[in-house]
């Protein structure tokens, strides 16, 4: 598909529109969380603007809130956060290869579960400005949601946070499914990956294991089975 | 403190920023392995999942509506791959169960 920079840009912008609203919904509960962590409106939004991560973000303030030190911040961000290394490696497969380094330097700052899972499952190369349309629509919306939870969010019954928050889980269930249609492998591969996450959750056995490293463990383990059982992969 | 919280910020921050960043700029070349590329393809699938299940059932204030949301986000996703019509209707679900409940 040859789409010209600004085709893709507003192909992004159309699918970052509603990630933007799902956004705006979850991102309330952490500027609550935020607050009473002692953070400022202003330290809210600019969390949110350049971290762009809910269960990472979540981590930071909950080391605000208890002092832990800048190392174990870190420490804790980098694990929580290894997800992404595994998104932007598929990514730097899936993006256009004539992409300049300043562009995917660029892109690279929206990789997250959502704007990842659009670019990955978009058939083809896809081009950074589908990247940058989609940041676009959806980062105000997690800024300006994570900045009003903090300084109104008190005020909003617990029932209506409560239906809020399954708002991105629904997305992920809107990125994952339709695809299966096309690809018959990916109904088995979606249900094993619900299973096994709710054993490794449940079972004593590995009640130790944070859910930043289980999500990785699975991911790494899942995949490389899949790949090894259906190497056809996107060709299936 | 408030310093201090503006210091935890620039380190979590750069740490997400560099994890986002190393492989998209140093992996520039086409992987050639169909196990890797295969690998790679299947990996937003089953995150997502992962992180999907179980924990949407722990989001809400009660397991049950938490399911109802889940149902109805399957079921509108099997349907309608619309992201914004999916989401509102899995918070709809959420929303109604705790009303009758």
């Amino acid at each position: 598909m040859t789409l010209t920079r600004s085709e893709w840009y507003f192909r992004g912008l159309k699918a970052g529109i509603p990630i933007g609203l799902g956004y705006f919904a979850v991102s309330f509960a952490l500027g609550i969380t935020a607050k009473q962590a002692g953070m400022s409106v202003l330290q809210c939004g600019v969390m949110s603007a350049t971290m762009m991560a809910s269960a990472g973000q979540f981590a930071v303030i909950n080391m605000i809130a208890t002092d832990g030190g800048i190392a174990l911040t870190v420490l804790s961000t980098l694990i929580i956060n290894l997800r992404y290394l595994l998104m932007s490696t598929a990514l730097s497969q899936k993006i256009m290869n004539n992409t300049s380094i300043l562009h995917r330097l660029g892109s690279a700052m929206f990789i997250t579960d959502e704007m990842f899972g659009v670019a990955a499952t978009t058939e083809g190369k896809v081009s950074p400005f589908l990247m940058y349309g989609m940041a676009s629509a959806s980062e105000p919306g997690w800024v300006i949601g994570t900045m009003l939870g903090a300084a109104v969010g008190a005020i909003l019954p617990v029932r209506i946070v409560n239906a809020l928050s399954v708002a991105l889980y629904g997305m992920f269930m809107a990125v994952v499914i339709p695809p299966a249609h096309k690809n018959a492998h990916l109904y088995p591969i979606i249900i094993v990956s619900m299973l096994l996450s709710t054993i490794m959750t449940y079972l004593p056995l590995f009640s130790g294991i944070s859910s930043g490293m289980r999500i990785i463990l699975l991911t790494v383990i899942i995949s490389a089975a899949a790949a090894l059982i259906w190497p056809a992969g996107e060709e299936a | 403190m408030n310093v201090n919280i503006w210091l935890y910020l620039i380190a979590a921050a750069l740490t997400i920023y560099a994890i986002r960043a190393v492989p998209m700029t140093l992996l520039r070349k086409e992987l050639k392995s169909p196990f890797l590329r295969s690998f790679l393809y299947y990996v937003p699938y089953v995150t997502l999942s992962v992180m999907t299940f179980p924990a949407i059932l722990s989001a809400t204030g009660n397991v049950r509506s938490a399911a109802a949301g889940f149902i109805a986000a399957i079921a509108l996703a099997f349907f309608d791959g619309n992201l914004f019509r999916v989401a509102c209707g899995a918070c709809i679900a959420v929303y109604i169960v705790e009303m009758i409940l």
